[in-house]
Order: structure tokens, then C-alpha cells, then sequence
């Protein structure tokens, strides 16, 4: 099966790709784009977070075909130029990131957060990163670097 | 996982037929429950027909108040969408207390409806479950069962091929029950009608099936009749979010002069499809609005439980769920609601 998917803004093709093959699975072994991270491929911890068509999804439960003629952004896509985004730039600085396994993902997820909502209440935060679980930081710092990203962003 | 083919088909006409010739293929929604199952090996299907961007995305008002949602409706815009947190606020607190973000972007109502069990030995391929492999016995009757059914089991030993003791695991399922939802079908055969309630079954002598559904069978919408009354969904489980329920309740209360006129009432958690009440709905027609009512209602309609070792807690979860729920609901005016 061809795959042809727009990818962070570039379109991408990949020849012979096995229809059990996850959307994850052709991001990161077929093209190069190791950023997004599989650790249930069951939907449940969100480390594997990249935007389908404008809306954040677990890409280990997307079908491979079914991202045929999509366009997806993945963690490698938020960052302009070099420059990281500022919600990248918010975890860093929160120390927000222990082992970084579930960062891409929840990098993903605050994103669109912070998109729809640009001022979160602590309850909404919470709810919008239920699908992302850290083992490492007990999330205090992950919910701060959220807060820190939404004060910037509202004095630039 | 086994090898199979994807299709996309033209229009759900054509899907039907692909699926009609293909006795081992299933349709695919947004796969967050199918293509989980295929990777551990507990569904094989050889053929995958995408019918995701097939059947209708679209919300439709119908003449008489309700909305006809396509089975395409992603569970994040249905449950956004402002006709439905106006008219069934039980179905979108039902869908929002469900999965994750990512989870309802992708999500259809379609494949919602037809997500099948999370019983830990259905999702084991080397354990013992009637329902993957008709025959081979019921793990959770003498296992793990913490989180199984409380009614409408059957409960025959654990190698008898007729147990299985799990639940139905959709939220919206349960709230589209308390609605009187009727699921359209398109087959090889055309077009029918299902109430909702004879959708999901009872595992009877037969746990391998979820549903009435024939294969092939297409779910193309679902139709949600008005309500006229003030509704609410709420769902216990083990963490405040993400999380299976372990008992959930949909319930819509019209109260007039502190009478019961009219009620709805829909049980999650609790049996191998959404629970409807009807006992509870029975008891309550006519009675004063008050916790004596309601708790003796759902009594009665409890007084058939049958738990299981581990989960006796259940029954008095449901019961007090319910009650809380109609109190919260007996405390708005139906006409002031509906002003
Ligand atoms: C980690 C996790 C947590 C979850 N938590 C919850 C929760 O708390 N509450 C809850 O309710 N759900 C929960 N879910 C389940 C989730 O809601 C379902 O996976 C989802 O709704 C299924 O929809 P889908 O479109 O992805 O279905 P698919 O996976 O595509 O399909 C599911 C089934 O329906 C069939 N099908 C799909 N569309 C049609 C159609 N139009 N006609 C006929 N057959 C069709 C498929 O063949 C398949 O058998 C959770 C899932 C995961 C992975
Ligand atoms: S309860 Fe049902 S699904 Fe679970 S092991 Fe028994 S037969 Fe299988
Ligand atoms: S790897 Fe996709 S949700 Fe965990
Ligand atoms: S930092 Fe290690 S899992 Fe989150």
C-alpha cells in the first residue's frame, strides 16, 4: 500500500507500507520522525499524540491507510525555524520533563489547549491532558509549565 | 496480527456489499476499539472497510425537536455540538465522561455504539473467554470480576460455554437508551429501524454476540427523539477521569407540583448492555419527588442483582448513585427548564 500524507506541512510518500502498520508506526520507522513515542499502542497514555487534520488523536490506534491523503503535525512540527514554540519552551523552563517519554505527546495536547482555551482554569487542564500519563513528574511541573505557557501568551 | 486488506468504498451502498462479500471483514470507524483488538490478536478481520468519512458527520434537527446524528459524528464535536448540551445534556456529559480528548476526536457515534468489552480475559488471547472463542469457558466467573456485571448474567459455571459475567463499557450507549434512540441500519437486505433497546443483548446462551446487528449490517445514524425534560448523566469510577465507569447512570426527571409525571432511567456498569431501569421508571410514575421514592424505586429494580464475589459494592454504588441523581434533578422545574 502507497501512503501519501502531508506531514508537518511536507508531503510525504512511502511505498509498501503493510496495511496493519499504525499511523505511529509509519511516523517513526518510515519517516524518520521519531518525536512521537510508542509506549501502550493501546490509546491509553497519549505519548504518541500528533494532530490528524487539526484534531490531536493516539496515532498508535490510527490505521495506516486511514491517514492516506490526511495532513498531520507531529511534536517535530511545533517548533518554527528552529525557535522552539513557546509551550516547548514553557516545559523546559517548568522543568516540566523528567525522563521525556510522555513529552511529545503532552507537548501536543497542551498545544491544542491552549488553542481552543487560551486562559485554562486548573480543572480544564487537568481534563484536557487526562489522555497523557507521566510517570516521572507527578504533574505539578507539567501543570505549571501550562500555566507559564498561558501567561505568555497573553503578554507577549 | 493477520494479514488483511483496507478498503475505502465510494458510499455506504457499496461498503455494504464489499462487507457482504467478505464473511470475515468488519467496518472501521475511527478504530480506537478495532484496531486496538486487531493488535492483540483478538479481532481478525481479513478485510477492513473505512467508513469513516463515509457514513454522515452530520447533526440533523428532525420536525419534531430530536436530531438525527450521521455515525460518522466524531464523539468530541457531538458532544459540543450546542443542540445537544441544550436539548440531552445526558449525552453530552455521557460522551465527555468517556475516553480522552484524543480519544473522542476520533471516535465515531457509530463505533462508540458497537466498542466492545474491556473484560481482561476477553483481551487476552491465551485466557479462557466465551465471548472470543465460543466454547472455551468464562475466566472472570471465578477470576477477576471486580468491575463485571451485577444483572442479567449468565452465570453457569466457568466452563459452561453460556457464562460470561461482563459489561457493555459505552457511556453514550447508556445515554442514547434513557433517550429512546433508534439506531438506522443499512444492510444487504436494505434499510431497518432498531430501538435502541433491542440493539445491545443479554449474553442468554450466546455471549459471542453484542448485539442484533447482522454482519454486515452498517449503522448509518442515530436518531434521538425530543425529550422535554431536564436530563443528566453521572459516572463513578475508580480515578475522577479516564476511566471505565463502574456503575454510570442516565436519567431525565419531569417533575410537576412535586409529583413524578414522566422518567427515564438507564443503568452503565452494570450488565452485558446498557441496563434500562424500567422497573425503577414503573415504581416511580406518580409518586412524590422525594429520596423515599427514589431510593425505593431503584430498590426494586435492584432486588434482581446478582453480583459476583468481588463486586457486591455495585449494588448499593448504583443505588445511591441514582438517588443522588434524580435529587439533583427533582431540585429544577421541568416548565422553568423548558421556558
Ligand atoms: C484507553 C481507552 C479508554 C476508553 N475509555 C472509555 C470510556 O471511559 N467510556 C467509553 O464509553 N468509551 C471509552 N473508550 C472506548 C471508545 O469510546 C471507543 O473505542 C470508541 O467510541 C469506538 O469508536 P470508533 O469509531 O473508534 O470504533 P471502531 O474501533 O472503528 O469500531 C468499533 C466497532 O464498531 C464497528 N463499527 C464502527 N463503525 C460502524 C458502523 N458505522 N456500522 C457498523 N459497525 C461499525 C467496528 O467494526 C468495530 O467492531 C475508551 C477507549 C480507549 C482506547
Ligand atoms: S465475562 Fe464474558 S467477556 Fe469476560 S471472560 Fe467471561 S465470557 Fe469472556
Ligand atoms: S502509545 Fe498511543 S496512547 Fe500510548
Ligand atoms: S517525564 Fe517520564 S513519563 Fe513523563
Amino acid at each position: 500500500m502507497r501512503i501519501t500524507t502531508t506531514v508537518n506541512g511536507t508531503e510525504h510518500e512511502v511505498d509498501d507500507v503493510w496495511a496493519g502498520e499504525s499511523l505511529l508506526y509509519v511516523l517513526r520507522e518510515r519517516m524518520g520522525l521519531p518525536g512521537s513515542k510508542n509506549a501502550c499502542e493501546q490509546g491509553e497514555c497519549g505519548s504518541c499524540t500528533v494532530y490528524l487534520d487539526g484534531e490531536p488523536v493516539c496515532a498508535c490506534l490510527v490505521a495506516a491507510g486511514q491517514a492516506i491523503g490526511r495532513e498531520v503535525t507531529t511534536v517535530e512540527g511545533l517548533a518554527t525555524e528552529g525557535e522552539l514554540h513557546p509551550v516547548q519552551e514553557a516545559f523546559v523552563e517548568a522543568g516540566a520533563v523528567q525522563c521525556g517519554f510522555c513529552t511529545p505527546g503532552l507537548l501536543v495536547a497542551a498545544h491544542d489547549l491552549l488553542e481552543r482555551v487560551p486562559d485554562p482554569s486548573d480543572l480544564e487542564i487537568r481534563e484536557a491532558l487526562a489522555g497523557n500519563l507521566c510517570r516521572c513528574t507527578g504533574y505539578e511541573k507539567i501543570l505549571d509549565a501550562v500555566r507559564l505557557a498561558a501567561a505568555r501568551q497573553a503578554r507577549p | 496480527m493477520r494479514e488483511f486488506r483496507y478498503e475505502r468504498a465510494a458510499d455506504p451502498a457499496a461498503a455494504v456489499a464489499l462487507l457482504a462479500a467478505a464473511p470475515d471483514g468488519a467496518f472501521l470507524g475511527g478504530g480506537t476499539n478495532l484496531v486496538d483488538l486487531m493488535k492483540l490478536g483478538v479481532a481478525t478481520p481479513d478485510v477492513l472497510v473505512d467508513v469513516r468519512e463515509l457514513t454522515s458527520r452530520e447533526v440533523a434537527d428532525l420536525p419534531d425537536g430530536g436530531l438525527r446524528i450521521g455515525a460518522g459524528v466524531p464523539n468530541a464535536d457531538l458532544a459540543a455540538d450546542r443542540r445537544v448540551r441544550e436539548r440531552f445534556p445526558v449525552l453530552a456529559q455521557a460522551l465527555l465522561a468517556g475516553a480522552s480528548g484524543q480519544l473522542r476526536n476520533r471516535a465515531t457515534t457509530g463505533g462508540n455504539l458497537l466498542q466492545r468489552t474491556r473484560c481482561g480475559y476477553f483481551t487476552d488471547v491465551t485466557k479462557p473467554c466465551n465471548k472470543r472463542s465460543p466454547g472455551s469457558g468464562c475466566g472472570a466467573l471465578e477470576g477477576v470480576h471486580r468491575n463485571h456485571a451485577i444483572l442479567g448474567q449468565t452465570i453457569a459455571g466457568s466452563d459452561d460455554p453460556a457464562t460470561c459475567v461482563t459489561t457493555h463499557p459505552s457511556d453514550m450507549a447508556v445515554a442514547m437508551v434513557a433517550l429512546d434512540a433508534v439506531v438506522r441500519v443499512l444492510g444487504p437486505d436494505g434499510e431497518r429501524e432498531i430501538p435502541i433497546a433491542e440493539l445491545h443483548r443479554l449474553p442468554g446462551s450466546d455471549p459471542s454476540r453484542d448485539t442484533t446487528l447482522r454482519h454486515g449490517e452498517l449503522v448509518t445514524a442515530i436518531d434521538v427523539p425530543a425529550l422535554g425534560m431536564p436530563s443528566r448523566y453521572r459516572k463513578v469510577r475508580d480515578r475522577a477521569s479516564f476511566a471505565f465507569a463502574l456503575v454510570s447512570v442516565a436519567a431525565a426527571l419531569d417533575v410537576r407540583d412535586g409529583v413524578v409525571r414522566d422518567v427515564r432511567l438507564a443503568l452503565g456498569g452494570v450488565a452485558h448492555k446498557p441496563w434500562r431501569a424500567s422497573a425503577a421508571e414503573y415504581v416511580l410514575r406518580g409518586m412524590p419527588a422525594t429520596e423515599a421514592s427514589f431510593a425505593a424505586a431503584v430498590e426494586s429494580e435492584l432486588e434482581a442483582a446478582t453480583p459476583l464475589r468481588d463486586n457486591a459494592f455495585k449494588v448499593p454504588m448504583a443505588r445511591n448513585v441514582v438517588v443522588r441523581t434524580l435529587l439533583d434533578l427533582a431540585g429544577r422545574d421541568t416548565e422553568r427548564e423548558l421556558a
